[in-house]
């Protein structure tokens, strides 16, 4: 039995619903970055899937440039946290409600 | 002679806008650009009287001003007998008010104000009167308006001065609305508002404006009864007397409250015009005609006025009254279809009133602003210039012949006397006010003139300066001899140019009423010499009235104006005030109340609750995000209905 387009599918589904319970349920905010990065590699695994499948590039071209998006912005994300913990003395998302009325 | 009106007809303007621009802190100058402008009017209005040509052919100059759609308008000037009457009262009255002014209003601060306004005036008044159509006398007609305002309101710091010209023009606006309502009916019926174009449509064809004749009469009127005071929008004339005395004398005796008589006699043709009311009107009103109504409104006022004045204690406001009722006197006339007299009446009524009001102005000022006659008395003897022209004019208002008043009056009442078109009823009516006439006239002579001074000021009064003076004793010899200057003979020929009137000599004019209406030559005499006999017993040295003990409750509703401001203060209560409450409570209940604080209420309370919303959690957010997305998903590819 070979890897259908489904099972990619599956897979992709299965990563990006672990990352959206992270992201809903983790407190941390690390656990919620990685979680958010689960989720982006999943919507990468299903373009590459759709590509194989389909024989065509654009999909690839896309994750190219999602791989380079996601590293700038993990770069930008964890310096933001550093500095964010570095004033708050927590990685806690319940403690940051500042924006609250 | 192209140019002539049009100098005197802006001639006064010019003087206001020099007064307003450049010298309205220079009393001195602008006293002396305001009285040139009226002297050069009046110059001018000489030589037009005296150049102008054949009896029955007005002169007319004037160029179109506004087109719309079929509606022409002209701005012109119209130069026929009636307007060169007017031209002359206006002109020759204004410009004796001017002088005497200066003296009147000397170490006054707004004097230059004062100047300005009376010269405003006297444009206003020249635009009424050399009008070639309805819409620029309309025009003409609310600057009078305006003007008046200005000048009885002149010493608007005080407070009764201030109510009284929102009153004056309130209630001038009252019959302005019924005015411009009837200018609208003759343009929607006959197409044009051009004075000698309907003249001439209603001469061929005297049903020209069919079903609406009489409504069309009556609604002009409305105008005329704001302007010339007539029941019951009399009320403000009295009130009218807070401004200075010469602009009493000017505006409020003389020219513009006669400006109603002048429009009546102006658009006669319109009253003429076979009486009509539309179908749906009830049928009570078909004998009812434009003409009669004026008439009895006349009549009411003239009788009304002359009972409230033989009550009155302050002097300006028995002249006041005096001049509703001569005002109703011609009103009469006119509704006599008799216009000749009506505008006899009037200019000789500006000269004797104009100099009863001047009189009573030196009066007012030689007792340092006093105005009530019981504390006056004796001032024939300090005052002899002014006493004597007093009387004067006083016996031309009586009608005791020769004087002027006799002529014109005895013509009004030889009109209701006329087997034609007279009435009975106003001839009891007419004979009625000769009789109070001369009986308050009489009480107000000896009290004010005779008998011992009755206050410090009236013991000290000299006689005032001869800028004052002067005026008097000018304007004293037309009240006195204009009965013979045939002006109703001249005006003749604007009514009937056809029929020639016969020359005649000095005695025939003087005798002509005896034997025209013996009766009423007879009766009116009858009546002034009963007048004269029964106040001269009563006031005879009096030193307080008797006649509130004689009369009882009649001397105290004449007393109190028969209540009639009251009446009127009742009926605002009941209507406008009610309105005014209505209105008031939509304001605040359903404007207000619903409408504004209903949305601010309903927006804030919104946004309270959508508050609620923001708790801060981020994950709840993403939670709201995804869903929201779900949903998106849901309806854009989820099963089609």
């Amino acid at each position: 039995m070979t890897a259908g387009l489904e099972h990619y599918l599956g897979v992709s589904a299965l990563l990006f619903g672990l990352g959206l319970v992270g992201v809903l349920l983790r407190g941390n905010l690390i656990l919620m970055y990685l979680s958010l990065e689960l989720m982006l590699n999943a919507a990468s695994l299903a373009l590459v899937a759709f590509d194989r499948f389909n024989g065509t590039r654009n999909g690839q071209i896309l994750v190219f440039f999602i791989i380079t998006v996601a590293a700038a912005e993990v770069a930008v994300g964890l310096a933001l946290l550093v500095a964010l913990y570095r004033k708050r003395q927590t990685a806690q998302v319940e403690d940051l409600t500042g924006m609250k009325l | 002679m192209h140019s002539l009106p049009w100098i005197i007809l802006f001639a006064p303007l010019l003087a206001a806008a020099g007064i307003t621009l450049f010298t309205l802190r220079n009393p001195a100058r602008s006293a002396l650009l305001s009285v040139s402008a009226v002297a050069v009017a009046f110059v001018l209005s000489v030589v037009a009287f005296l150049v102008f040509p054949a009896p029955s052919a007005p002169v007319e100059l004037s160029g179109v001003w506004l087109a719309v759609g079929s509606l022409q308008v002209e701005f012109g000037v119209r130069l026929d007998p009636l307007s060169l009457v007017m031209l002359l009262i206006v002109t020759g009255v204004g410009g004796v008010i001017h002088v005497y002014s200066c003296g009147y209003m000397r170490g006054d601060r707004g004097t230059g104000r004062y100047f300005a306004c009376l010269s405003f005036f006297t444009f206003s008044m020249l635009l009424v009167v050399l009008a070639t159509n309805f819409l620029q006398l309309f025009i003409g007609w609310e600057l009078v308006g305006l003007s008046s305002y200005l000048l009885i309101g002149f010493w608007y710091e005080r407070e009764s001065a201030a109510e009284a010209c929102k009153k004056a023009f309130l209630t001038n606006r009252l019959g302005d609305v019924g005015f411009l309502l009837g200018i609208i009916l003759v343009w929607a019926t006959l197409g044009s508002l051009h004075f000698g174009e309907l003249a001439a449509v209603l001469e061929t064809t005297p049903g020209a404006l069919g079903a609406v004749a009489s409504l069309a009469g009556l609604l002009v009127f409305c105008g005329a009864m704001g302007k010339s005071a007539q029941f019951p929008l009399h009320v403000w004339l009295p009130d009218a007397m807070e401004g200075p005395t010469p602009v009493s004398a000017l505006i409020h005796a003389a020219t513009m409250v006669a400006a109603g008589v002048y429009l009546l006699c102006r658009v006669f043709f319109l009253l003429e015009a076979t009486p009509a009311w539309p179908d749906a009107a009830p049928a009570w009103l078909d004998g009812i005609t434009a003409l009669g109504v004026v008439g009895w409104i006349g009549g009411v006022t003239a009788l009304l006025a002359a009972l409230i004045a033989v009550q009155q204690d302050d002097i300006k406001r028995i002249l006041a009254y005096s001049t509703l009722s001569q005002l109703g006197y011609m009103m009469m006339a006119v509704g006599l279809s008799a216009p000749v007299p009506a505008m006899f009446h009037l200019a000789t009524h500006a000269f004797f009133k104009a100099l009863l009001f001047l009189g009573a102005g030196a009066v007012i000022v030689s007792l340092h602003h006093e105005q009530n006659i019981w504390r006056m008395g004796g001032l024939h003897a300090r005052m002899p210039a002014t006493a004597w022209t007093f009387l004067i004019a006083t016996l031309a208002l009586c009608g005791v012949p020769p004087f002027s008043g006799f002529f014109s009056k005895d013509a009004i009442l030889a009109a209701a006397l006329d087997p034609a078109r007279g009435s009975g009823g106003l001839f009891l009516v007419g004979v009625a006010v000769a009789f109070l006439t001369a009986f308050y006239m009489t009480r107000l002579v000896l009290v004010t003139f005779q008998g011992t001074p009755r206050s410090a000021p009236a013991s000290e009064a000299v006689e005032t300066s001869p800028v004052m003076k002067w005026p008097l004793v000018v304007l004293a010899v037309p009240a006195a001899l204009a009965g013979f200057w045939s002006i109703d003979r001249f005006l003749d020929r604007h009514f009937h140019p056809a029929a020639a009137a016969p020359a005649s000599g000095w005695f025939e004019q003087w005798v002509a009423p005896l034997v025209h209406a013996p009766l009423a030559v007879l009766l009116s005499l009858v009546a002034v010499g009963l007048g004269f006999y029964t106040a001269y017993l009563l006031y005879r040295g009096a030193a307080t009235d008797p006649l509130p003990a004689k009369l009882g409750l009649l001397a105290r509703g004449m007393r109190a104006k028969f209540y009639l401001d009251e009446l009127n203060a009742w009926c605002i209560r009941l209507t406008h005030d009610a309105l005014a409450r209505l209105a008031d409570w939509i304001d605040r209940w359903i404007i207000a109340g619903v409408m504004v604080r209903g949305t601010h209420g309903t927006t804030e309370l919104v946004g309270r609750a959508l508050r609620l919303v923001q708790s801060g959690n981020l994950q709840t957010y993403v939670l709201v995000v995804v869903l929201g997305i779900a949903a998106v998903l849901w309806l854009a590819l989820g099963p089609r209905p």
